[in-house]
């Protein structure tokens, strides 16, 4: 008894009270492709079946959504995989936006 | 110009252009790359104006073309920008408009390539044949090349093949408008030749 053990913590460099990222609340993000009159109907399809490997149906309804309601939400998830999704269908040439699904 | 691709065995696409086909969608390709500009480095020679927007892409580009191949990441249509949207979107351009510049001046500089390496007959023109890889790049630039024009011309949903269509031939816009319809069909039939 008697001897205190210090806590490992404590001799710790101050680097480890720095958080590797700001905590964002647990609300996922969303990749929206909006829609486009130049863009082929066809073309989009494409695109949803290529970048994101869905099946040509799923695909299909996708892009009538984009086409008929003027957006669809084609992916979810951390705001990092979004932002690499929107930049991938900017790289195809699609409108897309990416925003926390509120 | 009725141009079409046709799927070839290895998973390409080949098509038959005569030579003033190539020499439009080669001026075409070539005009991409010069309003895409070279990024980030060379932008000295240009304008004051336009060396601000290559060196610090945090805001969007003034040209409508240029705002339409790289648009905004945060906000959108239904959307009003507020200080933070305005702000993230100006984070993601700084970190990707130079990324996505070089892809699409990439795959415009492959269109031109597979082009100059054809040798059209005097008649007959010449059959361009791709190989998957290239397809894809050739898919890119036809859309880039169809936005484009399709923002210069103002293309709206209602104009879908409708009033463009019916414009006189005295029309300054009518060359824009027989290319910009002339790339769909070659893009449509690219997409049907990788789709199967």
């Amino acid at each position: 008894m008697g001897r205190v053990s210090v806590p490992v913590e404590i001799e710790r460099p101050e680097s480890s009270e720095a958080p590797f990222e700001v905590p964002e609340p647990d609300v996922p993000w969303v990749t929206i492709v909006h829609n486009d009159p130049v863009n082929l109907m066809s073309y989009v399809s494409y695109v949803f079946q290529t970048y994101f490997g869905y099946s040509k149906d799923k695909a299909h309804q996708l892009m009538l959504d984009v086409h008929h309601k003027g957006r669809a939400v084609v992916s979810s998830g951390s705001r990092e995989e979004m932002e690499r999704d929107v930049q991938a269908m900017h790289g195809y040439g699609l409108w897309a936006t990416l925003q926390q699904d509120r | 110009m009725a141009g079409h691709f046709e799927p070839l065995p290895d998973g390409g696409a080949a098509v038959a252009l005569d030579e003033v086909e190539i020499s439009i969608l080669r001026s075409l390709a070539v005009q991409l790359m010069e309003l895409i500009g070279p990024g980030e480095e060379g932008a000295e020679d240009e304008d004051p104006l336009a060396a601000i927007f290559n060196d610090g892409p945090s805001e969007p580009p003034s040209d409508p073309v240029l705002a339409r191949l790289f648009p905004d990441a945060y906000g959108g249509p239904d959307l009003v920008p507020d200080d933070d949207v305005r702000a993230a979107s100006a984070e993601f351009r700084r970190y990707t408009e130079n990324d996505l510049r070089a892809r699409k001046r990439d795959d415009a500089l492959a269109l031109v390539r597979a082009l100059d390496s054809l040798s059209p007959g005097i008649d007959q023109g010449a059959v361009l044949r791709l190989k998957p890889d290239e397809c894809r790049q050739w898919l890119g630039a036809l859309n880039d090349l169809r936005l484009a024009i399709g923002t210069r011309l103002e293309v709206t949903d209602e104009e879908d093949g409708g009033e463009l269509l019916r414009l006189p031939d005295t029309d300054p816009r009518k060359p824009m408008v027989m290319a910009y319809l002339w790339l769909g069909g070659l893009q449509e039939t690219l997409v049907e030749s990788l789709m199967g």
